[in-house]
């Protein structure tokens, strides 16, 4: 039986059969029907999935007349950064940078960061952060935002003022591990609201909130009530809301927005959140298993991406890095099965950007 | 990865429409296939047009909304973000804020 060259999730090169591709593919949507309540994926999006990944060819695209917009995380630090933020660890300026994604990287919009690309840190410097956003936006041409991670581990002990859930509860102090998640959470929303209607004075196009949730569902909930206020604030920014992971983690467990309690959210119940809260676009998150095939976290990423473009009202940009989206979790992913999960979420999930 | 993405699925920000397209989303709320609908209808082109870096090159030097190359005298930031506003119909921040200086 032929043999197709394809990946595992970890990157490594193997060879499957179609039979075996497609069988990965199967279970992989049904892992997703299984945790997340999506629908099962059509006959014919299996069919498709299945054509992709046997595709012979390197590289593959999708049809002409199908592209669709590409946004970016974390600004200039994919050139600046260390391998922490698989950044090259090129030293250029920020205007240099925004300005070669325009020019030379075919970038649909790009965001200006801060070189740890968290709300918190952007505080005691964003007089700085102000203007150099006003003196790039007067160079450049497409929409520039500013992007940060919420990042609400920031605000707990040892390196905020708020006690280490993790450590309390470890202490059976479970009433003080929720205080202390509940309180950082109204400080994380007081401080993008600080942060984000700054740099939308500064002229900023908008705000990318990058990795929401990351610390747990207060992290979700803070974020959500800070994109509130920012919305009420300055209700034309744009606003792009990308999640951490696939599934919202309950280190708290019973904190609600808007009568909803987030911990456990799906990206498909995850947006609804976001719309509520004032989002223009979200970006949901589905992790990679590196122990599976791709045909596997392909399969499961297009189910969990597809069910949340259907259930949202605004576009999807669905999150495409290393180890999301059905990619595997390598930092020099290959290329053949970057293109691959691309043409998948475009084609068969129906996203309106990456 | 952006190589890499442009490659697969890439619009080409301001290669072709895809800065358009990206605002139209933003601005507007509009899933890709709407946003880009409302962009051709304004740049008087096809949906499959506006991804098209032979047409849009010089499309977009004509309009003067910006283009990759260093074209001397030919609009770039604010000015050309101005252009786009009246094209697109659409407001965009840091031209507003330029008005709020020179007022």
């Amino acid at each position: 039986m032929t043999e197709y060259y394809t990946r595992r999730g970890d990157g490594k090169r193997v060879t499957m059969t179609k039979e075996a591709i497609a069988e990965d593919i199967r279970a992989g949507i049904a892992d997703a029907v299984d945790m997340g309540g999506v629908s099962e994926l059509t006959v014919n999006d299996i069919d498709k999935l299945i054509e992709i990944l046997i595709d012979k060819n390197r590289v593959v695209g999708v049809e002409t007349g199908k592209e669709v917009v590409v946004t970016y995380d974390i600004g200039q630090l994919d050139f600046t950064g260390d391998n922490g933020n698989s950044g090259n660890g090129v030293d250029v300026g920020r205007l240099e940078s925004a300005l070669l994604h325009e020019r030379a990287l075919a970038a649909d919009t790009f965001e200006l960061a801060h070189a740890d690309y968290s709300i918190k840190p952007v505080k005691p410097v964003i007089s700085n952060e102000m203007q150099t956003m006003e003196e790039i936006q007067n160079e450049i041409i497409i929409p520039y935002f500013y992007g940060a991670m919420p990042n609400m581990g920031l605000y707990y002990s040892p390196d905020g003022p708020y006690g280490n859930p993790a450590d309390l509860m470890r202490e059976f102090k479970i009433e003080e591990a929720m205080f202390a998640a509940e309180a950082a959470a109204e400080h994380l929303a007081r401080d993008i609201e600080f942060v984000s209607t700054r740099l939308i004075a500064a002229g900023s196009d908008g705000f990318n909130f990058d990795t929401t949730a990351s610390a747990g569902d207060a992290d979700f909930v803070g974020t959500l009530k800070g994109v509130e206020a920012l919305r009420k604030a300055c209700p034309d920014a744009y606003i792009n809301v990308g999640m951490a992971g696939e599934s919202v983690m309950g280190i708290h467990g019973s904190i609600e927005y808007k009568g909803q309690i987030a911990a456990g959210l799906y990206p498909h119940q995850q947006v609804k959140l976001a719309q509520q809260a004032g989002a223009d676009v979200f970006g949901p998150v589905v992790n990679t298993n590196t122990s599976r095939s791709l045909a596997w976290n392909l399969g499961r990423a297009v189910a969990f991406i597809k069910e949340s473009v259907k259930t949202s009202e605004i576009p999807c940009h669905v999150n495409m890095g290393m180890g999301v989206g059905g990619i595997p979790m390598w930092e020099t992913a290959p290329i053949d099965a970057v293109t691959r999960c691309n043409k998948a979420m475009v084609e068969v999930a129906g996203v309106d950007g990456v | 990865m952006a190589i890499a993405h442009f490659v697969a699925s890439g619009m080409g920000g301001i290669r072709s429409a895809g800065d358009l397209v990206a605002r139209v989303e933003y601005d507007k709320n509009l899933k890709v296939d709407k946003a880009k609908e409302y962009v051709a209808k304004k740049l008087g082109i096809s949906t499959l047009d506006i991804a098209d870096e032979h047409i849009m090159r010089d499309l977009r030097e004509e309009l003067k909304i910006g283009v990759i190359t260093g074209v001397p005298g030919a609009p770039r930031g604010i000015a050309a973000k101005m252009n786009i506003e009246k094209l697109l119909g659409i407001k965009i921040n840091s031209c507003e804020k330029f008005r709020e200086q020179i007022r």
